[in-house]
C-alpha cells in the first residue's frame, strides 16, 4: 500500500529498487529524453526525493485502446512504478467508484489539487450539436473539459485521438470530434499521439515532470522532441534497403522475405514522426515493420483520411476515369471551338484560277532530284 | 489538411485534370488547322511517306555536320539533360510506382544512388543550358517568357526530387509534397507552352517528313 506522502525513493526501495537501479533508470531516461548524461544524477536525485503527483484523467470519444496498452505492462520495471507512483485520482475504467461517487471524487482532487495536477485525456472531443454524441454523467465531454482543464497544471492528449481528432474525426466527422489543443488555449499541452501510444513515451513525460517541475521539449506539434524528432524511416531497420532501392512489391515475395523496404507496399514511415522503431513494442520485442507491415501513420493527424494504407507515399487519389472523360471532353470542345472561330476569322487564301490536270506521279530516281 | 495530403489529393486531381483538358483543346486545334492547298502533284519518294516521317524522326536527333562547332556544347548538354530526365522518370523506383499505379505496368528500379547521380548531371546541363540561353544575343533575343518559366517548371521537380532523396532540408513529409506540387505545376502547364513539345516532337517531324516525302526532298 502507498502512503501519500511517500517518496518515489522509498516506495522504489519497497520494490526491491535501491539508488544504483534509479540512476540506472535516471541515466536511460535521459538518454530517451535526449538530455545531456550529466543530467542523470540530478534527475536521480530529484526522483528519490518526488512526492506523489495527482492525474486526473478523462476518457472522452475513444475505444480504451490507450489505456489498454499502459496498462498491459509485460513486467514490472521503473517505468511501469512510475505509472503506480502518480495518485491517479479520476479515471472511470479503473475507478472502483461509479455514478456519484465517482464524480464526487473528480471534485475532490480537482479541490485538493487546484493548480497542481495533472490533466490526461484520451480520446476526441465531439463539439457538434453541443457536444451531445458523448456524455459521460449527463455532461459532455466538452463540458468537463473546459471545467477540468482550468484548474490544471497542464494537459496530457494521450493518443492521436486526443491529440488530433484521431478516427472520430475522419471524414464525414459526424460528431464534429476535435483534438485537445483545438479547445484548451491557456494550459500547457503535450501530445502523445499514437494509435495507441508507446507507453514509454508517456512515462519519459511523467518522468521529466516529476523530476524537474516542467514539461519537456515539444515540437511545433506539441509533441515531445526527444520521441517524435525523427520519423520512423529515419529509425527504420530497413532504411539501407530504402537507400538502395529494393523494395518488396508484395507481402509474401522474395523481396518482403528478406526483409526489403515496405515503402511501395504504403508505408508511411518516411512522414511518420514516433519511437516506434527505436523503443518498439511488447518490452522491446517488435513493432509493426519488423512485423512485416508498413507504418500506417496512426501517429499523425489525419491519418486515416491521408489515402490508402497500401498505396505508396509516391501516388495518391488521382482523379478517376470519369472525370477524367469530362476535362477531355472539355479540353476537345473548347480546342475546336477556338480552332473555329479562328478559320471564320481567318480570310481563305486565294485559290489558282485553273489547277494544273492530274497526271501520274513522275518516276523520277531520288539521284536526278534537284 | 496537411500540405502533403493537399498535394496528393486535390492539387494532383485538379493538376491532371488541367493537363487533359489543355492537351485535348491544344489536339483539336492543331487537327482542325486549317491546310493549305497543295496544288503541286506529288513527286516520287524512296523512303515513301510513313518511311519519310520515320527517317525524320530519327535524322533530327543527329546535328549536321556543318552546324556542329557552334552547337557542340548545347547539343551535348540538351542530350544529358534529356537522357537524364528520362533516366529518372523511367528508373527511379517512386517513378514507377505512379505508372503502375496509372497504367498497371511495372519494372525494376534503378540504385537511388544513380538516380541522384543522374539528377546532379541533369541540373549541371539544365544550369549551362539557361546560361548559354541568357549569354548568347541571338538565343536572348528569341526568348520568351514562355522559355524561361518552362525551364523553371522543369529544373523544380528534379531539384526537389534530389533535396527529397537525401532529405537535407526540411522533413521528408514536407519535401514530399513540394516535390508534388512541383510536378503538378508543370502538368498545369505542359500544355500551354513549350514543353508541349513532349508530345508533339515526333508527331510534328514525322508531319514534316511526310511533307518532305511527297516533295521528294531529302530529310
Amino acid at each position: 500500500m502507498m502512503h501519500h506522502k511517500e517518496t518515489l525513493g522509498t516506495m522504489l526501495a519497497r520494490c526491491g529498487f535501491g539508488r544504483r537501479g534509479l540512476l540506472k533508470f535516471a541515466i536511460a531516461m535521459t538518454s530517451s529524453l535526449a538530455l545531456p548524461p550529466s543530467v542523470a544524477p540530478v534527475m536521480a536525485a530529484n526522483l528519490a526525493k518526488a512526492k506523489r503527483r495527482s492525474v486526473i484523467w478523462l476518457s472522452f470519444q475513444e475505444c480504451t485502446g490507450c489505456l489498454e496498452t499502459l496498462l498491459r505492462s509485460s513486467s514490472p520495471t521503473i517505468d511501469q512504478l512510475i505509472f503506480d507512483f502518480i495518485s491517479l485520482d479520476y479515471q472511470e475504467s479503473l475507478m472502483a467508484a461509479a455514478g456519484s461517487a465517482a464524480e464526487q471524487t473528480l471534485r475532490e482532487a480537482m479541490a485538493a489539487n487546484k493548480g497542481e495536477y495533472l490533466l490526461a485525456i484520451d480520446g476526441s472531443i465531439p463539439v457538434k450539436d453541443g457536444g451531445v454524441y458523448s456524455l459521460t454523467g449527463g455532461r459532455s465531454n466538452l463540458s468537463m473539459l473546459e471545467e477540468v482543464a482550468a484548474d490544471a497544471k497542464a494537459v496530457l492528449a494521450i493518443g492521436t485521438c486526443a491529440a488530433y481528432g484521431g478516427i472520430p474525426k475522419a471524414y464525414p466527422n459526424p460528431t464534429g470530434a476535435v483534438g485537445v489543443e483545438d479547445l484548451v488555449s491557456n494550459k500547457p499541452i503535450v501530445n502523445i499521439p499514437g494509435c495507441p501510444p508507446v507507453p514509454e513515451v508517456l512515462s519519459g513525460v511523467l518522468v521529466h515532470f516529476i523530476s524537474f517541475g516542467r514539461l519537456p521539449e515539444l515540437d511545433d506539434r506539441k509533441r515531445p522532441l526527444a520521441y517524435f524528432g525523427t520519423t520512423i524511416h529515419d529509425q527504420c531497420y530497413r532504411r539501407p534497403f530504402y537507400d538502395q532501392g529494393k523494395f518488396a512489391k508484395s507481402f509474401d515475395d522474395d523481396g518482403a522475405r528478406q526483409g526489403w523496404c515496405l515503402f511501395e507496399l504504403g508505408c508511411k514511415g518516411p512522414v511518420t514522426h514516433n519511437a516506434c522503431a527505436s523503443l518498439k513494442w511488447n518490452g522491446g520485442t517488435s513493432f509493426p515493420i519488423e512485423a512485416g507491415h508498413g507504418c500506417i501513420g496512426c501517429s499523425e493527424p489525419d491519418f486515416w483520411d491521408a489515402g490508402g494504407f497500401y498505396t505508396s507515399l509516391a501516388g495518391g487519389s488521382a482523379t478517376g476515369w470519369k472525370s477524367a472523360g469530362i476535362a477531355a471532353a472539355v479540353g476537345l470542345a473548347g480546342g475546336a471551338a477556338a480552332a473555329l472561330s479562328t478559320r471564320i476569322a481567318t480570310p481563305l487564301e486565294d485559290a489558282p484560277a485553273s489547277p494544273p490536270e492530274k497526271t501520274p506521279p513522275e518516276k523520277t530516281p531520288p539521284d536526278k532530284l534537284p | 489538411m496537411t500540405l502533403l495530403a493537399f498535394a496528393r489529393g486535390p492539387a494532383l486531381q485538379a493538376a491532371v485534370l488541367i493537363m487533359i483538358a489543355g492537351i485535348c483543346w491544344r489536339l483539336a486545334g492543331i487537327f482542325l488547322l486549317r491546310r493549305r492547298k497543295r496544288f503541286a502533284l506529288p513527286r516520287a519518294s524512296v523512303t515513301g511517306r510513313i518511311g519519310g516521317a520515320f527517317t525524320t524522326i530519327l535524322t533530327r536527333f543527329v546535328p549536321r555536320r556543318t552546324f556542329w562547332p557552334r552547337i557542340a556544347v548545347s547539343v551535348m548538354l540538351s542530350g544529358v539533360f534529356h537522357i537524364g530526365l528520362l533516366i529518372i522518370l523511367l528508373g527511379g523506383a517512386p517513378h514507377i510506382q505512379v505508372i503502375h499505379q496509372v497504367t498497371g505496368l511495372t519494372w525494376p528500379n534503378l540504385p537511388k544512388g544513380l538516380i541522384v547521380i543522374v539528377s546532379g548531371l541533369t541540373l549541371a546541363s539544365m544550369i549551362g543550358l539557361l546560361i548559354r540561353r541568357v549569354l548568347n544575343p541571338v538565343l536572348r533575343l528569341l526568348s520568351t517568357v514562355d522559355d524561361y518559366l518552362s525551364w523553371l517548371l522543369v529544373f523544380l521537380p528534379v531539384l526537389s526530387g534530389v533535396l527529397l532523396s537525401g532529405e537535407t532540408i526540411g522533413g521528408y513529409g514536407t519535401l514530399l509534397a513540394l516535390h508534388i506540387l512541383s510536378v503538378e505545376l508543370l502538368m498545369i502547364w505542359l500544355p500551354f507552352g513549350k514543353l508541349m513539345h513532349m508530345l508533339l516532337v515526333f508527331a510534328g517531324r514525322g508531319a514534316m517528313g511526310i511533307d518532305f516525302a511527297r516533295k521528294g526532298a531529302a530529310t
